[in-house]
């Protein structure tokens, strides 16, 4: 039966997300930005509410709740409302966490999983953009040959966390096949280089790393003999992404909202005229749209079904409406739009990302 | 819970539509539209005598999706099929239960039989709340006096059928919108005659309407809603609660004409072996692969915000922001959609042997009727902005 309403415990991790983004998050974001750094207790109070350990297994220290994509989009929306730098960042474990839980051996999810179900807040990540401008998910340019264990080699970019991670996993090409291998912190062979100068997202530490002949056991390549399901696992990420867009989107779109209720010209709201209502309208409309497309495609990926056309089109969809989004709120404000004591220029910057962050987080 | 799986029933009622669109619509489409006026009797008669079997276009989700697939076989033909219509919605949004039995009912007994709604005259079209079209209380009767034009089904509400008519008008000038009300005249009622029907540049197979009213006597209980002035704009909520429920399965239909053009490109690429490759980054596809992969995201998009306003009105929900939301968006991608499949078959895209100039040409009309493209924005800004229409214009 179709239906648009999330259930009601859904409704509640929504209301408790959307609270704890604007207490915390919103209080915080700029200063964050202009400093490149987020104030670890935002962090550990967004660990309390266990968004990312929730779906390990209760043995091993989590709570043991089903895995669900839908609920991972809703989430990570009311994140990226808040602060996308500070959503990628909480969200970041999760990285390591999922693949672990959906694809992992009883071994992995032993060795790896209740290292990150302490009090407070445990870095993980994934590394899986490469630096270059033509990157392609389906052809990585990092290579793992299997020896005595697994020799990685490349370059990887854009590894959210990368200095702090307790372990991490590493996206690289065996043979014809992309493959997901954990490394653990300060193994031999695995760099990290300088930290990322991005345009946007300036708070959350990004890495540059280097895998030169980065050598681990045969048994971390995740998922063992059997191996991942890379498709699957790219799906959920560009359904996260996707998700964030509709987020940030958001916020530029009530912002921009306010401002053209509140700002007067010619003896009217600016509101009032059509040029700047129907740049509003088509943002409304772009978002809804965005947001059931990412719906639909985390629905089908909760049904273990392969979403990577719905997922492509909805990620391509909200990458288009987000950019457009966040200029029109720029625009909409003019001058003020450019000046950084307003908050529209930093989600312009952080809204032209989302075609490239695919892989930074997941759901 | 988010859900977007059919029902069993639901996913029969689709298979059904698409079935009778591509045995029945498909093989005419094309004659119908080069034989303007002509009517389809084999296959109106026919969609008639099936109509129990699943039901033809009509609200809900079952309904809009069917709406899809009949208009994916022709759109034009899919509004000369036999039913209640606009009219028919109207009653049901605005009238009573014994309107319902009174008026609705004849849908499925006797000959075919259609519904139509009049409300834009020659001098109005987006601003409703302008008619000048009167009903004047006369004891039992009201009389009603106008022009009307732009009658989806009028010749054959009237002419063919013994249908309805469901007619705007205004009780009250003095009192502005709240003066409007509709009311249902039926065929073969004096004083209500077809003047002409206008020649089109698509949805050729659907008539369209001019109808005079002239001195038209109808009961005092054929009026929808209440008789009285009351409210301010009571009337004219009438019209917009109407469009609450029509406006998405306008939209529904002009899902049907995109995903007709996207069908039949998707078909003449595969058979040159292109295959669209969705999960490639930008810089590895072709500007082909894009521009289908976009024509298909905003057809997915107008699609889920169709069905979120039919679901919400479903269940009860007040639909206004969301019906008005699908209706913009799938007007304004049906057209761009249409033109660029045109653009992208070229020479075979222009051609009249292929069918793709006709979705645009069909695909256009969804961006004008049930309010413009731009109508329904501003609706959609004025809910955004939470502005009255006389604070956004």
């Amino acid at each position: 039966m179709i239906s648009f309403s999330p259930t009601e415990e859904q409704k509640m991790i929504v209301n408790t997300v959307k609270q704890f983004a604007n207490d915390y998050m919103r209080k915080k974001f700029r200063e964050c930005d202009e400093e490149g750094k987020i104030p670890t207790d935002i962090i550990d109070t967004s660990w309390e509410l266990g968004l990312v350990v929730s779906c390990i297994p209760e043995h091993l220290g989590g709570a043991g709740w089903a895995h669900s994509a839908v609920t991972g989009t809703l989430i990570a929306e009311e994140l990226a409302w808040g602060d996308l730098a500070m959503a990628m960042n909480i969200l970041a474990p999760s990285l390591a966490i999922l693949p672990i839980v959906e694809m992992g051996t009883e071994e992995q999810k032993q060795q790896y999983l209740p290292r990150l179900c302490e009090s407070k807040f445990k870095a993980a990540t994934a590394a899986f953009i490469e630096p270059r401008y033509n990157f392609d998910p389906s052809e990585l340019s990092t290579t793992a040959v299997r020896k005595t264990g697994y020799a990685l080699n490349g370059s990887k970019c854009y590894v959210p966390l990368a200095d702090e991670a307790e372990f991490m996993l590493i996206y690289a090409k065996e043979g014809t096949a992309n493959q997901c291998f954990i490394v653990d912190k300060g193994k031999e062979g695995l760099e990290i280089g300088e930290r990322d100068k991005l345009m946007g997202i300036k708070a959350l530490p990004c890495f540059h790393l280097q895998l030169k002949d980065c050598t681990i056991p045969l048994e971390n390549r995740l998922g063992g003999n059997n191996g991942c399901d890379f498709n699957r696992l790219v799906n959920l990420s560009r359904v996260a992404l996707s998700a964030m867009a509709v987020g940030v989107a958001r916020g530029a779109l009530e912002f921009a909202r306010d401002y053209a209720r509140e700002r007067h010209a010619f003896g009217e709201p600016i509101g009032s005229r059509q040029a700047i209502a129907f740049m509003l309208a088509e943002m409304a409309m772009d978002i809804d749209a965005a947001r059931l497309m990412n719906w639909e495609a985390a629905w089908k990926l909760d049904r273990r079904e392969d979403a990577t056309r719905e997922a492509s089109l909805a990620e391509m969809y909200a990458a288009d409406m987000v950019m457009r989004s966040t200029d029109y709120a720029v625009q909409i404000m003019g001058g003020h739009g450019y000046i950084r004591d307003n908050p529209v220029e930093l989600w312009f910057r952080n809204g032209r990302g989302f075609t490239i962050f695919t892989g930074m987080a997941i759901v | 819970m988010i859900d977007f799986e059919l029902s069993p029933e639901e996913k029969k009622s689709v298979e059904w539509a698409h079935e009778i669109a591509e045995k029945y619509f498909r093989p005419v489409s094309r004659y119908y539209d080069e034989h303007e006026h002509e009517e389809p009797w084999d296959l109106i008669n026919t969609m008639w005598e099936r109509r129990g079997e699943g039901g033809l276009m009509g609200l809900g989700i079952d309904g809009a999706l069917r709406t899809e697939e009949l208009c994916w076989g022709d759109a034009g033909l899919a509004l000369a099929m036999p039913g209640p219509g606009l009219g028919g919605a109207a009653v049901f949004a605005a009238g009573t239960q014994e309107q319902w039995g009174k008026f609705l009912s004849r849908f499925n007994e006797g000959k075919p039989k259609w519904g139509a709604m009049a409300m834009t005259e020659p001098g109005c079209g987006s601003d409703t709340s302008a008619i000048t079209t009167t009903a004047v209380r006369d004891g039992d009767y009201w009389v009603i006096n106008g022009e009307k034009i732009f009658v989806t089904f009028g010749h054959r509400a009237l002419d063919l059928s013994d249908g309805i008519i469901v007619v705007w008008a205004t009780i009250d000038k003095s009192a502005g919108r709240a003066g409007m009300k509709s009311f249902v005249v039926e065929a073969k009622t004096p004083g209500v005659r077809v003047e002409k029907l206008e020649r089109k540049l698509g949805i050729r197979a659907s008539d369209t309407a001019t109808v005079i009213f002239d001195n038209c006597r109808v009961p005092f209980n054929h009026i929808l809603g209440k008789a009285e002035v009351k409210t301010k704009t009571e009337g004219f909520k009438g019209a917009m609660a109407t469009f609450d429920a029509t406006r998405p399965i306008v939209a529904a239909m002009a899902l049907g004409v995109m995903r007709a053009a996207l069908d039949m490109l998707r078909d003449v690429l595969e058979k040159e072996g292109i295959r669209i490759n969705y999960g490639a980054p930008r810089s590895k596809q072709s500007a082909l692969e894009r521009d289908f992969m976009e024509m298909e995201a905003n057809y997915k998009a107008a699609r889920l915000l169709t069905l979120r306003a039919i679901w919400m009105m479903m269940n009860g929900i007040p639909n206004a922001l969301e019906s008005s939301m699908a209706k913009a968006k799938a007007g304004r991608a049906a057209t761009l959609i249409t033109q660029r499949a045109v653009e992208l078959m070229g020479p075979l895209g222009y051609s009249r042997e292929y069918l793709f100039e006709k979705f645009m040409r069909d695909a256009k009309i969804n961006d004008i009727f049930e309010g413009t493209g731009q109508i329904n924005t501003l609706i959609v800004a004025r809910h955004v902005l939470n502005f009255t229409r006389d604070q956004l214009k």
